[in-house]
């Protein structure tokens, strides 16, 4: 106190704020703590479950450590049913899907994102309107044509169908990478000698790499995820991933501790991949939200 | 960023100018520069076009014809004997639709998903924003910690998301009654959190919200970064406390991002389907149906195929509320490129 008549305001009030901020800072970190652990706490139990004993799983005092730990659901969790085949399945239409989605994605981000021709606010709008349309609605018409052109329950009807939602979103968000690449750079090129081509190849897409990996995994994970098509589109014996996490739950109920350890195995792989592009991610969706 | 955005904007408008200056060597001045300025167009729309056919190809294909046949199915009846081919599929006019907007469960469903789909849309905007806005508080190792939090959770697939939270619902051994009950006077155990309607799409709404609020968060706080400090300090210097800060400097910048998040999300929470489906195996309660589960119900389940066309259609008409907003958001955006 006797300090603070001694020094002068200007010096004071700094300092005084520093120790509110301090103190300010130690709550906020007490409340960021708490989200933390309501976010990641279903995740948490997830691999809580998956490696603790079944029977443990279902004793009324839950245990918060797997002990012992065991990887007996895992097992068990291969045994259900076919694990690899639904695995593979998974693998293979999501891979199609984006090489597909992503090659033809491009193709038509480049188109309008650096092109001005007429019909393209028609484009844009008719892109975007797809995006809207909800998967559920879509169902009925698209397990009708499927029916009738004998690709219901063919990987390469679920192909074309996961197309619908992969495409639209593969060509906004190249377009968001797009478009942070200065057009100059390519002018400059051309001015060097290059082609309209040439200064794409050698320009723009050595600075598109990264978005089109991050674009990719996400397309990917997308795919992966499907649930809805996969389950109407294909019968047990072609299901995916997803499906096949169905197949813990029976008439005489769910063998929680096994399907915990089947969502580890599905979840952690596209985790780590989310992991690695999500900043990127971030990026690309919302490239001109905010300056627009 | 920011600067680049800017001057990509500007290009355009600086980079027709040497095709007027080459008009004006032509007879009759404007004339001859609207001529020129015409053929450039003309001559580069066949590149975009060669580009953009593929993608619009294989959508009109997978998107268009489905989309026409949705319509063309909510004027028929089309049920299983339609399905395999016995009988032809015949019109009937808005039979279907007069059906389903008379039938008082239809409304209630209506209803349902309206709350459902405002509740989830406004718990995630505002935990979004509240977690975006600590998140710029807190020190650098609890941001860490909730980066991975949030994404663990982003990228956790909806459907794993689903088994997790049935899971720690569950009636006997769910891990939720048991913390409750160690609360003081809580009596939670052997609670069934799936026998109302109420509170098991209060599960599932949560489920919802858990699994929307990284989205929200990563985007807001990206946006976040562009909210200029010196008009903080401005606007903090003019008397503003922290909450005058918010609403009247970070508030409006952000607004064209909320307003994107927000449709959105209307978008996804109003097309929640797996969610619901696998909560209840497979087989939702009257009083778990939205509208989405509906037309599976009316289609799948009963094999009336136009009805749940019917429903899906008035789905996406409902949808085109929101979609004419967000429509407008986007637009600007591609008209600012």
């Amino acid at each position: 106190m006797t300090s603070t008549t001694a020094a002068p305001a200007a010096v004071q009030r700094p300092k005084s704020r520093s120790r509110r901020g301090r103190k300010g800072k130690a709550g906020w970190n007490a409340v960021g703590l708490l989200v933390f652990v309501v976010m990641g706490f279903p995740v948490y139990w997830m691999l809580n479950t998956a490696f603790k004993p079944a029977k443990d799983a279902i004793d009324p005092d839950p245990q918060f450590f797997p002990r012992p730990f065991t990887l007996e659901n895992f097992r068990r969790a291969f045994d259900v049913a076919d694990f690899w085949g639904p695995v593979g399945r998974s693998l293979a239409v999501s891979s199609v899907v984006v090489l597909i989605g992503i090659v033809l994605g491009m193709l038509a981000a480049l188109a309008i994102s650096r092109f001005a021709f007429r019909g393209r606010k028609i484009v844009i709008v008719g892109i975007l309107a797809v995006q809207m349309v909800p998967l559920v609605a879509m169902i009925i018409p698209v397990f009708l044509l499927l029916n009738e052109l004998g690709q219901y329950d063919k990987l390469t009807g679920l192909i074309v169908t996961y197309l619908t939602f992969v495409l639209p979103f593969t060509v906004w968000t190249l377009r968001g990478f797009i478009v942070n690449i200065p057009k100059e750079l390519e002018e400059a090129a051309m001015v060097d000698g290059c082609t309209r081509t040439g200064a794409f190849v050698r320009v723009v897409f050595p600075l598109l790499a990264p978005g089109m990996v991050a674009t990719s995994v996400y397309g990917f994970i997308q795919a992966w995820n499907e649930y809805l098509y996969a389950l109407m589109l294909m019968s047990q014996q072609n299901q995916t991933a997803t499906v096949w996490l169905g197949n813990f739950t029976t008439k005489n109920g769910t063998e929680y501790a096994p399907m915990m350890a089947g969502a580890t195995m599905m979840a952690v792989p596209i985790v780590i991949l989310f992991l690695l592009v999500q900043r990127k991610m971030a990026a690309g969706l919302t490239a001109g939200a905010v300056k627009g | 960023m920011s600067a680049a955005e800017t001057t990509t904007a500007k290009v355009p408008p600086t980079r027709p100018s040497p095709s007027p200056r080459n008009g004006a060597g032509l007879p009759g001045g404007s004339t001859g520069t609207g001529k020129t300025v015409r053929k450039r167009t003309a001559g580069s729309a066949a590149v975009p076009w060669a580009l953009l056919a593929p993608c619009l190809l294989i959508i009109l294909l997978v998107m268009g014809y489905p989309l026409v046949r949705l319509v063309t199915l909510s004027f028929q009846s089309f049920g299983k004997s339609e399905l395999w081919g016995f009988k032809d599929a015949e019109w009937v006019g808005f039979k279907n639709f007069s059906a389903i907007l008379g039938d008082g469960e239809f409304w209630a469903v209506v209803v349902r998903t309206v709350v459902f789909t405002a509740g989830a849309v406004v718990l995630t905007m505002v935990l979004g924003m509240l977690i975006a806005l600590l998140m710029q508080r807190v020190s650098g190792w609890v941001k860490a910690l909730i980066s991975i939090a949030l994404v663990a959770s982003w990228g956790m697939p909806i459907i794993v998301a689903t088994a997790i939270f049935k899971w720690i619902f569950d009636t006997d051994y769910g891990v939720l009654n048991w913390l409750l009950s160690k609360l003081p006077g809580v009596e939670m155990a052997g609670h069934n959190w799936f026998a109302s309607g109420t509170q098991g799409l209060a599960v599932i709404t949560l489920l919802v919200v858990w699994g929307a609020v990284p989205f929200v968060v990563i985007t807001l706080s990206a946006g976040l970064t562009q909210v200029p400090k010196e008009m903080e300090e401005a606007a903090r210097l003019d008397g503003a406390g922290a909450w005058g800060v918010f609403r009247w400097v970070t508030l409006p910048i952000l607004k064209p991002i909320i307003v994107m998040l927000t449709t959105l999300s209307v978008i996804w929470d109003m097309g929640v389907f797996p969610q619901v489906f696998v909560m209840r195996g497979g087989n939702p309660e009257a009083e778990f149906q939205l509208l989405t589960t509906y037309s599976y119900q009316k289609a799948f389940v009963v094999n009336d195929y136009s009805g749940g066309s019917a429903i899906a259609l008035v789905t996406v008409l409902l949808l085109l509320g929101v979609v004419a907003v967000y429509m407008r958001q986007m637009l600007k955006i591609g008209e600012v490129e």
